[in-house]
């Protein structure tokens, strides 16, 4: 077990380890895996971003899938409108990057701030439930998107996002790319958290009627966070949309939402490094488990690794609380 | 034209009773134990299965909805004293994701057991008639029965929790867990026989369904989340409140679905109209519960807890 004091240490082994991974990977000769790689280096954006609710401010938001839709559905619409030569609201299509993303995270953070305004209203597991519902509500939204593929979503038939310079149909480029993105964004959430403003949502999640005898509105505080982390997944999603060139209901999904609540109590809670960590094991069970089973000749369990799955979710919730980060740091004081 | 809208009447009261089924036992989990549990929409899969299953075997519907009713009993009891008794005292999230993770268990553990081709049953014989309402106008028997079913129950908890001791106590716990323990009811008794007894509403829910839709992996989820809706609507912990929470989204919903894209073409172009409707009649319910929540953030029947 480590101290928290090995942290940076922690920290710079896990970007090099991601630095190098299409390296290692491609020298397995197994550079299929580098798709995995990106899928989790995105996951790992949404599962921060999640982090900053529930692990910082004790929020727990369970619709956040829907802003991971949100981003996505920007990028594949504009994508659908580009090749179709049409208008969405008076607008081209386009699949320019530089409009595209930061538009995705535009339009992700008004839903949230939307969102956010309603929900925040309400408290403890009237939270939860409200957020459950805006999600499945934007998902019954995007199913009933009948121009856009209904229930069975769209392909980006031209492929990515188009940046100057960065060409991000190279699957190896699209990797370091997202890769890039994620470093930022985990770059500001750690300043973020250890602002000012972050130790209001901490004093929040502690003793909300206290901020507010203190002369702090929790609400503003709240809502404002909750915009943030819904722009967080937006861009996440926008990047799934590039990476898999495919926008689908599904991503909106409420299993979606619990997948990337298991991520970040899975990693631990509040360490923004234990969602990625939970984000590595997540897409690490759901790419070998089944490899596993099929090794061991449990064939049934290879296509329902799922049933193994929920018990450990369980388990994990009922005895090791703190997750992989508490299995690996000791708290300092 | 008024005759379409009976028919949907009676559709969206037929929808309103299954979410006033499965709200209850919702509702009376978390008033009473401070629970929310997400496995409620399993145990009303598990309940269609059961159902599908036994009446397979005994070749009565009657029969295999009757015995049903200890497999299910079963289920939660397991449930009950495995899982949700050591979240008692743990934290809402903890409650979600550990139920969170028997869905995905149940889940899969059905797909394997009956694989993922759907079970089909047939209306029972005996209900397989329709009703002559009007001279025009027929309703099937075995919808009628469902709503009837349903105001059946409401009925008969209403009398429990009116009128008798345990109703008495499970009120008082509601308001104040830690008072009733210190008066020396068994709490913890009181607290499995909840969750049993509203596991039963949720698998009485899913056998009587069976019929109606397809038996399949996920099936009571989407039931689940608007159950949801129902009692944030009316107030979570008040059955009143799930049973009017419950009768509002099943009309919305039913009402919407059915006329919303008509009205629409009153006023925009038969396409406009039918894609707006269509996306605003699958919302409705949420926007109804946003509506509500923006007047009453904690329902219209709120229960009023103890500090």
């Amino acid at each position: 077990m480590l101290s928290e004091k090995h942290l940076p240490a922690f920290y710079a082994l896990g970007a090099l380890l991601l630095v190098v991974l299409p390296w290692i990977l491609t020298a397995a000769n197994s550079s299929y895996l580098i798709s995995t790689a990106t899928r989790l280096v995105i996951f790992a954006i949404g599962a921060v971003s999640l982090d900053l609710l529930i692990g910082y401010t004790g929020l727990v938001s369970f619709g956040h899938a829907a802003f991971f839709g949100v981003g996505a559905y920007v990028v594949g619409i504009l994508a659908f409108h580009n090749f179709e030569d049409t208008t969405v609201l008076g607008f081209d299509g386009t699949l320019t990057g530089l409009i595209v993303l930061p538009l995705a995270i535009v339009i992700s953070a008004l839903f949230a701030l939307i969102i956010g305004a309603l929900a925040l209203r309400t408290k403890g597991v009237y939270f939860i439930m409200i957020t459950l519902s805006f999600g499945q509500m934007l998902f019954f939204l995007f199913v009933s998107l009948e121009a856009y593929g209904g229930d069975d979503g769209m392909m980006m038939f031209e492929g990515r996002n188009v940046l100057p310079v960065i060409d991000l149909n190279d699957r190896i480029t699209f990797y370091y790319f997202c890769l890039a993105i994620f470093a930022a964004f985990f770059a500001f959430c750690h300043r973020l958290v250890r602002s000012k403003f972050g130790r209001v949502l901490a004093a929040i999640r502690q003793n909300e009627d206290r901020m507010t005898s203190i002369g702090i509105r929790p609400y503003s505080a709240k809502l404002l966070i909750y915009v943030i982390a819904g722009a967080g997944a937006g861009l996440a999603g926008a990047l799934m949309a590039n990476h898999t060139e495919f926008v689908s209901p599904g991503l909106t999904h409420w299993t979606k939402s619990g997948d990337l609540m298991i991520v970040v109590i899975l990693g631990g809670i509040g360490t923004l490094i234990g969602p990625v960590m939970g984000a590595f094991v997540f897409l690490l069970l759901e790419e070998f488990l089944p490899i596993i089973f099929h090794e061991l000749g449990m064939d049934l369990l290879k296509e329902h690794w799922r049933v193994v799955f929920g018990p450990i979710l369980i388990l994990i919730v009922l005895f090791a609380k703190t997750g992989l980060y508490g299995l690996i740091f000791r708290k300092n004081g | 034209m008024s005759q379409l809208f009976f028919e949907q009447l009676l559709n969206g009261l037929q929808l309103g009773m299954f979410l006033f089924l499965v709200s209850a036992g919702l509702t009376l989990v978390f008033g009473f134990m401070n629970i929310i549990n997400l496995a409620h929409g399993s145990l009303f899969m598990i309940g269609a299965y059961a159902v599908a299953v036994l009446t397979d075997l005994t070749g009565s519907f009657f029969l295999g909805l009757l015995l049903s009713f200890p497999v299910v009993a079963a289920f939660a009891l397991v449930i009950e004293l495995l899982i949700i008794r050591p979240l008692y005292h743990r934290d809402h999230l903890d409650q979600v994701l550990a139920t969170f993770g028997l869905i995905l268990f149940f889940n899969e553990a059905v797909s394997i057991v009956f694989g993922r081709t759907p079970l089909f049953l047939n209306v029972p014989e005996a209900l397989s008639g329709a009703v002559q309402i009007t001279e025009t106008f027929t309703y099937p028997l075995y919808r009628i029965t469902i709503i009837a079913v349903g105001l059946m129950v409401a009925a008969v908890l209403w009398f429990i929790i009116v009128k008798t001791r345990t109703g008495m106590r499970i009120r008082a716990g509601t308001t104040n867990p830690e008072m009733i323990r210190a008066l020396g009811v068994n709490i913890q008794a009181l607290n499995t026989t909840i969750f049993v007894v509203g596991a039963l509403f949720a698998g009485l829910a899913g056998g009587l369904s069976a019929p109606l839709t397809s038996v399949e992996v996920g099936m009571g989820e989407n039931l689940l989340i608007l159950s949801f809706v129902c009692i944030v609507i009316g107030g979570i912990g008040s059955i009143r409140g799930a049973l009017l929470g419950a009768l509002t989204v099943g009309l919305v919903d039913t009402l919407g679905r059915a006329f919303l894209p008509d009205i629409l073409e009153q006023f925009l172009d038969p396409a406009t109209a039918n894609g707006v409707g269509a996306a605003l009649s699958s919302m409705s319910v949420y926007l109804l519960m946003i509506i509500v929540l923006v007047f009453k953030p904690t329902g219209l029947f709120p229960v009023i807890k103890a500090v």
